[in-house]
């Protein structure tokens, strides 16, 4: 039977969903807030990622240390995520506990302290996660593609930011960022696991409906325009292995191509991963870049994906090659793929089996509660729930003159932009 | 300490584990997960890297890898389309001591991947066009783990604590190595997996009658090879003084920090002192004291923890950070200190209380999946741990002291008496 999923919006525009799961005695509650690096404007880059710091830096009422100690004592986990469009918080944690987490995630929408001293030390830890990412080759070879892919739209830099303005952003900066986007009407509160959903529900009205909301005027987002022509560029760095990445300009979730898209990226580099927590991806060696590239030696690994966006943005493969490898080859024997799905319909099979595939992680997903309510909160944030329960039943529906039309404007060349990165053992 | 609605009885434990011995000596734990429309299967082998010839390290790693790329029933090709047509994964991987395999599929689909097991435990013919092709994979994935900072940490340091025991040596091998390696060397090393001491885990929506006659099916006939025996583990080298190495990789932002000694092996009395003290540590919360000092006061790292990794007959006690290459002589002074400060005084009571909290708050959670309980089952039984594990867990937990937790670290933590290996950046 399946599970029923409540939803409802208060005064205060907090949109919430609640699914009762009763297989284990857990819960886990994820807030989202439509803030991401989307957001930010040049000067601030990395902003949205600092914020989510700062919200474990306490309030007057849970101050620093006690929220973790708070959650963690009583075997909770807990993180945060900041990307393109959103930043998400989330504790896992058993069920007695949801009041208190209830009551935190209330309190740090209104009240965290954005001490200078915290504020500073975070600072050092933040630049420390860039150098970080910085040490692999693969971020310096994405970060450069978005730069190109996108001339005004945001999507343009990396969600950690630059050193130039990790080092620069002020306090007020942070804290009028978290007082712009941190209030119910840009937030989804999503609950799944244990629980009874009619005392959930009082509670969520008594707790959160006392927040207001003040809209302050947030930026209009500008939006990229098409790309007229091929974008290609090398990087070069330290290490040994070659690495290509080729992006495609691509639809935005809320799109009806996306599932066309979605369909078309599972035939040519695998299945995408649908389950964000607890496990459940499949390999991709019957898929066709695989079969071309890895099967004929061209290259160590490949791998693709798409990202649900609310703007649209990237269509993304990654090739890995050994050193001294034929990069022409390489590309000639991604192109000739793309070519073939330019130009001949898949089979119906082909179109089955991809759906078969995302039904079976769909099955893995539900095992695990914070997957569940990863994707109810996650499908709100550029859609809705039903955007994720219909997955598997919009694949099956895409149609192979649908692919083919489709492959036909997506995967044209002057809609994409190649990276190379080539190593340079003696780079410093 | 908090008290948890949850009843033992929702574990697994020996009222709802399935455990039995086929006639060739394979072990199975079941357990059924009705909630589930999917299975897990987790297994172990006795073969690993200890039997890898001088010369050829990463044999077994090698032989593990080529499982999958053929057999005497079906082509690397049609291994994969059964697979990936049903969105089900297997995969097989080796450690020093083991050879490990984890499957997962729907439940229909679970004859598929019980002779899909058996084909490769049993019937793989090593075709060679994939020897080759997947000795260029590895030789890559080798020269991306030099060039990965904390990789090269890790294994720098397993090398100088282990020094000639085979816990010293990669099971990836290096790339002089992975060359040496020769079809028959691959052929010799599974002729090595015998059916004896192997152990299954499976957790899913399968009653079990089922389990049993299946398995019966497709590895009831397994039969033991005479005269293979497992080479002798030779006694760890001792450590009697510290080893300060820096590795150099140039062109790196961050660099990373291993350092650490020997640890109470998972069978051993020390064990659950010595691993509830770490997570007072390292761990709780954002990392325990460890944490606190050098991401949360100091502000020098993104992570900063200790960990214990306790195998069947040694263990390694292990204090990770990455950061700037102008702080690892600074953070690696700071992990001393708390190194110092635990082993002058017991922890805390409200200390250890919490990270007992913690400890046994969050076994629901990691046992909601069918993978998660997989998994527990495998260490139940390779390790000796009992089917009533997760009934006595929270007493055997809460049981541990101060004074224990400092008697039994003092015989292994002595800050005069480490390997302290860093890898990144030259430090100008």
């Amino acid at each position: 039977m399946p599970i029923e999923l409540s939803e409802f919006t208060l005064k205060n525009g907090l949109q919430v969903l609640l699914k009762e799961i009763h297989t284990t005695p857990i819960v886990s509650q994820w807030i989202w807030y439509r803030v991401g690096s989307r957001n930010e404007k040049a000067g601030i880059q990395g902003i949205s990622h600092w914020v989510e710091h700062l919200q474990f830096k306490g309030t007057p009422k849970y101050p620093i240390d006690e929220l973790d100690h708070a959650i963690s004592r009583v075997g909770g986990v807990w993180n945060a995520m900041t990307h393109l469009d959103w930043t998400t918080y989330y504790e896992t944690l058993p069920s007695q506990e949801l009041d208190l987490v209830l009551d935190l995630e209330a309190d740090r929408m209104q009240n965290s302290t954005y001490d200078k001293d915290e504020i500073n030390a975070e600072r050092t830890v933040i630049i420390s996660e860039l150098e970080g990412n910085e040490n692999e080759p693969l971020f310096h070879l994405n970060s450069a593609i978005q730069k190109a892919a996108f001339q005004v739209h945001p999507y343009n830099h990396d969600v950690i930011g630059t050193l130039e303005d990790l080092q620069a952003i002020t306090h007020d900066q942070l804290y009028d960022y978290y007082r712009m986007y941190y209030r119910p009407g840009n937030a989804v509160l999503a609950i799944a696991g244990d629980f009874d959903s009619d005392t959930v529900r009082i509670k969520i009205d008594d707790i959160f409906s006392t927040i207001p909301d003040q809209p302050g005027n947030e930026k209009v987002i500008p939006q990229e325009p098409p790309q007229t022509e091929e974008q290609y560029f090398e990087i070069k760095g330290p290490g040994d292995a070659l690495y290509i990445q080729i992006s495609y300009r691509a639809p935005c979730a809320n799109d009806p191509d996306f599932f066309t898209l979605a369909l078309m990226d599972s035939l040519l580099s695998g299945p995408s991963p649908l389950v964000m927590f607890g496990g459940g991806s499949i390999s991709n060696r019957t898929s066709r870049l695989y079969q071309a590239l890895v099967e004929k030696d061209l290259a160590v690994s490949i791998s693709g994906g798409i990202q649900s966006t609310l703007d649209p943005f990237l269509h993304t493969f990654v090739l890995t090659l050994e050193p001294g490898s034929d990069v022409q080859a390489a590309l000639q024997a991604f192109d000739e793929q793309i070519e073939n799905i330019q130009q001949q319909k898949v089979t119906a099979q082909e179109i089955e089996r991809a759906a078969r595939q995302a039904e079976a992680m769909f099955d893995y997903g539900s095992e695990n509660i914070t997957n569940q309510a990863f994707w109810m909160g996650y499908s709100n944030i550029f859609a809705d729930y039903q955007w994720y329960e219909e997955y598997t039943r919009r694949l099956q529906s895409v149609s192979a003159e649908q692919i083919l039309a489709f492959a036909q404007n997506q995967l044209a060349s002057q809609n994409r932009i190649i990276g190379l990165y080539i190593p340079t053992p003696e780079a410093d | 300490m908090s008290k948890h609605n949850s009843s033992k009885m929702h574990f697994p434990g020996p009222h709802n584990i399935t455990r039995f011995r086929l006639a060739n000596g394979i072990t199975v734990l079941a357990f059924s997960n009705m909630s589930s429309k999917s299975l897990t299967i987790s297994g172990m082998l006795s073969s690993g890297g200890i039997w890898d010839p001088p010369g050829k390290y990463g044999t077994a790693h090698f032989t593990a890898a080529m499982l999958m790329r053929g057999n005497e029933n079906n082509s690397f090709q049609e291994i994969n389309d059964q697979l990936e047509g049903v969105g089900a994964s297997l995969s097989f991987s080796a450690s020093t001591r083991n050879t490990y395999f984890r499957g997962r599929s729907l439940v229909k689909d679970f004859p598929l991947l019980l002779a899909l097991i058996r084909d490769s435990l049993t019937r793989s013919t090593f075709p060679e066009i994939y020897i080759k092709r997947l000795r260029n994979q590895l030789l890559t994935g080798l020269i991306i783990r030099d060039q990965d900072t904390q990789e090269k940490a890790s294994l720098e340091y397993d090398r100088i604590l282990f020094r000639d025991h085979p816990y010293g040596t990669p099971v990836d091998g290096y790339p002089d190595t992975i060359q040496a390696i020769q079809r028959e060397d691959l052929v010799r090393h599974h002729q090595t997996y015998q059916p004896q001491d192997a152990i299954l885990a499976i957790s899913g929506a399968l009653q079990e009658e089922e389990i049993k006659s299946v398995i019966q099916q497709f590895l009831g006939d397994w039969n033991t090879v005479d005269g293979i025996s497992e080479p002798l583990f030779p006694a760890l080298p001792p450590l009697t003084k510290t080893t300060r190495l820096h590795f150099p990789i140039d062109g790196k932002s961050q660099s990373d920090i291993q350092m650490g000694c020997y640890a109470p092996n998972r069978s051993s009395d020390d064990y659950y002192p010595a691993y509830v003290g770490n997570h007072v540590l390292g761990q709780f919360g954002l990392y325990g004291r460890i944490g606190r000092s050098v991401r949360n006061k100091e502000g020098l790292a993104y992570y900063a923890y200790s960990s214990i990794n306790a195998f069947d007959d040694a263990g390694s006690w292990e204090f990770s950070a990455g950061v700037n290459p102008k702080n690892v002589e600074k953070t690696i002074a700071l992990i001393i200190n708390e190194i110092e400060h635990y082993l002058e005084t017991p922890v805390s009571k409200e200390e250890l209380e919490d990270s007992q909290s913690h400890l046994v708050g969050r076994l629901p959670m990691s046992l909601e999946s069918n993978a998660g309980i997989a998994n527990a089952l495998l260490s139940i039984e390779r390790f000796g741990l009992g089917l009533d594990y997760f009934q006595n867990y929270a007493k055997r937990i809460q049981a541990i002291t101060p004074e224990q937790i400092l008697e039994v670290s003092r015989c292994y933590l002595d800050p005069e008496k480490l390997v302290i290996i860093s890898a990144g950046a030259k430090v100008k």
